[in-house]
């Protein structure tokens, strides 16, 4: 079976970047190693709860009928209406610092007016900064890579501000540890603050299910439970994958989802040399990055509690939708020494979005910044095929993330591990006291997932939830015909990567197109 | 087909491409980039439905004959000669 495309993985990008494929009539296939689609934004049950893995919040918040942002692109490219994502705002979220809490909402001027409130001597710079966003065109791909610290002290002066405007963009969207990107704060500057966030009423399986519906009413092909162990290639272009299961699969182009090192492992070490790439296989190439160094796995993984609460958190006194915290002044936006820095973090509310009816749970979701290699470490490791299930021992022993359903996953790991979950939980839960009521009482239920997860479900090295600090923005890999979509080609969370998952199709597949015959 | 007909075939297009436009009062001498939220990924779009539809071809370097609806008319009227309104 010979086709256009093959497609590595079915999150986010792999399946808009199928539906483009699949629209315009390409033979396509998505292949996904796990046995459900969503990726790095997938759900599951968990003692008869839905609960998402990723999704507090999308990004991107656009009315209906606006024009010319990321949503509506987005909207249009996959024929999607407005109205069928059923998106409802958050009420308002805040950044909250040592004494400072900085609120805002998907109308910008709150976010303003907060800051002219609490750093007056700071707001025209802030003003500065806004227009600098505005002015700057994130999707120019061939812009000269720039730090972005250095670019917002040229506006802001005061380092707390900085850090409180940092917060949120950096737990969103930033591969990189201390720093962003200047295109990519720009690209999260305008996805948080001035587009802002909603949510379905119900999450992101909803999400899934029209990505998944379009692209089956299109004729493309799924396949599940469908590893690719490498990709083939010849003459430094690709010529299809071959599967876990050892059999080949040919195309004439191939669209990875899978990561920048992981992509570059599954091309294999023996052609490092000819595409540039380092003895372990890394890619190495084009633009965005030192000419010669290979693209290094991501550092920053992150831990998720979930606690499901006996009534929803607004009767606790709980307002924001989220809140993006920090316990010290200086945010540390770092991998951190210990399992995990619960020193900050993010707080979600999901029954704080404007929802039409009260969710069946109340949840409060807290992400915290972990280190892979101390996760990874306690429990021996598993392959993809065969997750992890943690067992519960009452009610409020810690679950494991992304539960699977089969009874050959009932095998339980290392106790260590599971210690450690119930330790860091409770942790996480009493080092956001400073900024959210005590929920502690009300909690029902708890979930947990880790670094480990997100390695296990997602094959993402070091569970880098944001890919390699390297992005390759042209999705170009030094093979002909293997390109590079979603995270690592530089545009991630929900929107981002479909968007990515949609342009990369677009450039590599159907405007390379040859003229018909006749 | 008739230069009506190749308007309501573009017209027909923009409204899968985006059905949250109201696209009833076109002026078609006015380019359809100031009139609708229309952008080069949209315009890829329309070219990629001509194919589609009416197995036209538009190359790149003629996308700007597409502007406004009236320059569509002029530009395919030839290559639509003779087809059928999908
Ligand atoms: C805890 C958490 C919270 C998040 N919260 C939000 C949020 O609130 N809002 C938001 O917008 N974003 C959020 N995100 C980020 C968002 O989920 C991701 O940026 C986005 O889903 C990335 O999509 P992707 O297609 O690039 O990659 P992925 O989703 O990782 O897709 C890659 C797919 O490829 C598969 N795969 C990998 N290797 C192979 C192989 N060899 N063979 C076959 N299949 C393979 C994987 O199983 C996976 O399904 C969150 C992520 C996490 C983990």
């Amino acid at each position: 079976m010979h086709y256009d495309a093959i497609i590595i993985g079915a999150g986010m990008s792999g399946l808009a970047a199928g539906i483009r494929l699949a629209m315009y009539d390409k033979k396509v296939v998505v292949l996904e190693r796990h046995y459900v689609w969503g990726g790095l934004n997938s759900f599951y049950q968990f003692k008869g709860h839905q609960f998402d893995v990723g999704l507090h919040a999308m990004t991107n918040y656009a009315v209906k009928g606006a024009r010319g942002l990321p949503l509506t692109r987005l909207l249009k490219q996959l024929r999607i209406r407005w109205d069928e994502l059923d998106l409802h705002q958050q009420g308002f979220s805040s950044v909250s610092f040592p004494g400072v809490k900085l609120k805002f909402s998907n109308e910008f001027e709150l976010l303003r007016s907060e800051v002219a409130r609490a750093f007056p001597n700071q707001i025209d710079g802030f003003d500065a900064l806004t227009r600098a966003v505005r002015e700057f065109n994130e999707l120019d791909l061939d812009a000269p890579q720039q730090d972005a610290r250095p670019v917002v002290r040229r506006f802001i002066t005061d380092p707390l501000l900085e850090d409180m405007i940092f917060c949120p963009l950096m737990f969103y969207g930033s591969a990189r540890e201390h720093d962003m990107d200047w295109d990519q704060f720009v690209v999260m500057f305008k996805s948080i603050f001035f587009e802002g966030f909603a949510r379905p009423q119900q999450g992101v399986r909803h999400v899934l299910k029209l990505l998944i519906d379009r692209y089956r009413k299109a004729g493309g092909e799924l396949r599940l439970k469908t590893g690719v162990a490498r990709i083939l290639h010849e003459n430094g272009r690709a010529t299809g994958v071959a599967l876990d299961d050892g059999s080949t699969i040919t195309a004439d182009t191939v669209l990875s989802s899978a990561g920048l090192v992981e992509t570059g492992q599954m091309v294999g070490a023996a052609v490092g040399a000819a595409v540039g790439a380092t003895p372990s296989g890394r890619l190495d190439g084009p633009p965005h990055g030192p000419p010669h160094g290979a693209a290094p796995t991501g550092k920053l993984s992150f831990t998720e509690t979930i606690s499901v609460l006996d009534r929803p958190a607004r009767e606790l006194g709980i307002e924001e939708t989220i809140v993006f915290f920090s316990n010290t002044a200086r945010f540390n936006y770092e991998q951190p020494a210990d399992d995990v820095d619960t020193s900050s973090g993010v707080i979600c509310m999901p029954g704080n979005f404007a929802l039409p009816q009260e969710p069946n749970d109340h949840l409060v979701r807290i992400t915290n910044i972990a280190n892979y290699d101390r996760w990874a470490g306690m429990a021996r490791d598993v392959d993809l095929r065969s997750a992890p299930v943690m067992r519960t021992s009452g009610p409020h022993a810690v679950g494991s993330g992304a539960t699977s359903q089969t009874a050959a996953d009932q095998r339980s790991t290392s106790q260590d591990y599971h210690a450690a979950k119930q330790r860091w939980y409770e942790q996480s839960c009493a080092d956001v006291l400073a900024h959210v009521a005590d929920f502690r009482p009300h909690v029902k239920l708890v979930d947990m997932f880790t670094p480990r997860t997100i390695r296990h479900y997602t094959g993402h090295e070091g569970g880098a939830v944001y890919g390699s600090p390297q992005k390759r923005r042209t999705g170009a890999t030094g093979i002909e015909g293997l390109y590079i979509i979603g995270t690592d080609q530089g545009f991630l969370g929900i929107i981002g990567a479909a968007l990515s998952g949609i342009s990369m199709a677009n450039r590599w597949v159907l405007q390379q197109s040859p003229e018909p015959a006749a | 087909m008739t230069d009506d007909q190749i308007k309501q075939a573009i017209i027909a297009i923009i409204n899968d491409i985006n059905p949250d436009e109201d696209t009833s009062n076109i002026d078609p001498a006015v380019r359809l980039r100031e009139q609708l939220d229309l952008d080069s990924m949209d315009f890829l779009d329309i070219v990629m439905e001509l194919r589609k539809r009416y197995g036209v071809h538009v190359p790149d370097t003629d996308y700007m004959e597409l502007a406004s609806l009236d320059s569509c008319v002029n530009y395919l009227r030839d290559k639509m000669a003779g087809k059928v309104l999908a």
